[in-house]
């Protein structure tokens, strides 16, 4: 629905409102953060049929009716997972290929880990067959 | 003077969180330096079996206590002989909404079910709102979660939104804001206008819900290798987690296990910038909640923090980002658990401590956090480099927050640095003082309840006063 510019009475949206000016804002804020407005985003049924921009008023999950202008209809999700990073995919392979060899070689081996009986030791040893 | 509409509400602070929490702190308070802590954790009447129970009933706890036996013997392919701990992992991932999280929200929901509230209000963009829906959905309240969540140019890191997207699957109604404290002002006004219940990370039932972790990790290990852990590392922030994890192992009779609290250094950003914002990847288990509230626990939503980590830290390690997400990856390749990374960085921590210990020794990492679209290291990674952070595999020491993420080549590069506690121990004492009026000299009392909250002794804490009356 990104190409969705209007809602109407009843629709999921989403409304941003100004919450606090700049010169309403908490002291000893760094100026990057001073000079600009205080934003929030909330999401709930349009009261009425409104424009992307336009005032309107949604009632919220919780039942609250809240002022705003109209930022989205049927507002969703598109966060993902992305690419895999190059720095990382030849962690699994690297790590894995070092634990074989250094198991080979017996230098690593957990005592502690070794000393839980594998089935073969619990069974005497032996095939139980 | 124009009183603008932040001092307006936080003039009013008091009253509504009172209100909000029902209950009074005003009786826990000994001088204007010392108050009566155990008092405070302790006044909601409930024992750690009720809170099992409570907890029990609500979904939450019991969750897997795994050995890594691969990740062990991959430190100990390049420790010295005879080192190299045994590493276990508390899967708290397997919770309802995904983290240790849902064992501080349970406690709170029921308390507001219990106190008649009909709904329930937290400020967090962490795990934190994610537990506070699931457990408000199944207590049929209505919830509200007040997320920082935005730049000023709309622009949200992943993990973030994320969360706005869980809470919202639980049917929670979601803030979301641009940066700024005044989020707790907003809070504030939201409290006041619903009545709603303050489900603030920072009370006592919220912490309080915690310790069950620290008494399943001392019981689980105790019944898997014949003795509670020697270590436990803790992804550390605003203290809970440290807090209640150490009360929780101690009440289990683990007197003798070291707390080692764990954050991934963000040294040098701002916590309320704009332009720092999304310079970071962690949005918590950092360096900029772990210091402020390790040093300042007070300034919470709450009159008195639950939370003081200072009072159980035996060390404190810092790790970087670029640490934290290749531990995410081995772990994931070598254990089979794929978890978000924030979650992970007690695991990063705890192989390079694992490293410096002896074969005997255990180590058990607390808690695992859910992963998924936006909360994972590559969707993480990729946000970084698109907010011009530099990412590149090297030397993890030459990492630089904000500006640049260095992957390790080889896990030996892995290593934790420990912070100073003496310096942590000195700023929480003189934050202490100034918060009481000028005039006002520490008692014996005072000095008593620093050297608890500071787990000094009280010599330690006279010398403190006094150099930082000469200074």
């Amino acid at each position: 629905m990104a190409d969705v510019t209007c809602c109407n009475a009843g629709d999921w949206v989403e409304v941003e409102a100004v919450l606090l000016e700049p010169a309403e804002r908490a002291s000893g804020l760094p100026p990057e953060t001073a000079e600009k407005p205080l934003v929030m985003w909330v999401k709930g049924f349009a009261r009425r049929a409104a424009a992307l921009g336009g005032e309107l008023e949604v009632e919220t999950m919780t039942g609250r009716i809240v002022a705003g202008r109209l930022s989205a209809v049927n507002p969703g999700y598109t966060h993902t997972f992305g690419e895999p990073a190059p720095e990382l995919v030849h962690v699994g392979r690297d790590l894995r290929a070092r634990l074989a060899g250094c198991r080979a070689a017996e230098s690593c081996v957990a005592q502690d880990a070794a000393s839980a009986p594998t089935s073969d030791e619990a069974s005497g040893g032996e095939a139980w067959w | 003077m124009v009183v603008t509409r932040v001092e307006k509400i936080m003039a009013r602070r008091g009253e509504i969180m009172k209100r909000a929490l029902g209950m009074d702190y005003a009786e826990f308070e000994r001088s204007p330096i010392a108050f009566d802590y155990e008092g405070m954790m302790s006044a909601h009447g409930y024992s750690l079996a009720d809170i099992t129970r409570i907890q029990t009933s609500a979904g939450v706890g019991s969750t897997p206590l795994l050995e890594l036996r691969n990740l062990t013997d991959l430190v100990r392919s390049y420790a010295e002989p005879g080192m190299g701990a045994r590493l276990f992992v508390k899967d708290e991932a397997a919770n309802m909404a995904g983290s240790f999280k849902d064992r501080r929200a349970s406690v709170s929901i029921h308390v507001a079910r219990k106190k008649g509230y009909a709904g329930v209000i937290a400020a967090t963009s962490g795990n934190y709102g994610a537990a506070v829906a699931s457990q408000a959905a199944r207590a049929s309240l209505a919830c509200i979660i007040c997320q920082e969540a935005f730049d000023s140019s709309h622009i949200g890191q992943p993990e973030i939104i994320e969360k706005s997207r869980i809470c919202e699957a639980f049917g929670a109604e979601v803030i979301q804001m641009t940066v700024g404290p005044e989020l707790f002002s907003y809070m504030l006004e939201l409290l006041d206008q619903t009545g709603y219940f303050a489900a603030s990370l920072y009370s006592s039932f919220g912490v309080s819900g915690i310790e069950t972790l620290g008494a399943e990790i001392a019981r689980e290990m105790t019944e898997l290798t014949g003795a509670p852990p020697t270590h436990v590392v803790i992804t550390h922030a605003g203290g809970g987690n440290t807090t209640g994890t150490a009360r929780g192992l101690k009440r289990a009779g683990a007197t003798e296990t070291e707390i080692v609290s764990a954050s991934v250094d963000l040294s040098g950003l701002h916590m309320a910038s704009d332009t720092d914002f999304n310079r970071k990847s962690f949005t918590t288990g950092h360096t900029g909640f772990g210091v402020p509230f390790a040093t300042w626990p007070d300034r919470a939503d709450v009159p008195r923090n639950a939370a003081r980590s200072l009072r159980y830290m035996d060390r404190y390690l810092t790790v970087t980002q670029g640490e934290v997400f290749y531990v995410t990856e081995a772990m994931s390749k070598l254990e089979g658990l794929e978890r978000g990374p924030s979650g992970n960085t007690a695991m990063a921590a705890a192989l390079s401590l694992a490293r410096d210990l002896p074969r005997d020794a255990t180590v058990v990492v607390q808690e695992t956090e859910y992963t998924g679209a936006g909360k994972h290291h590559w969707a993480q990674l990729n946000f970084a480099r698109a907010m011009g952070v530099e990412v590149r595999a090297g030397d993890p020491a030459e990492n630089v927050p904000g500006k640049a993420i260095v992957i390790p080549e080889r896990p030996e590069q892995i290593r934790a640095k420990d912070f100073d506690l003496a310096r942590l121990r000195r700023s929480y004492i003189r934050n202490a003082l100034s918060h009481a009026p000028g005039s006002y000299a520490p008692t014996a009392e005072d000095v008593a309840f620093l050297a608890e909250d500071t787990n000094s002794d009280a010599e330690t804490v006279e010398r403190v006063i006094a150099e930082l009356k000469e200074a």
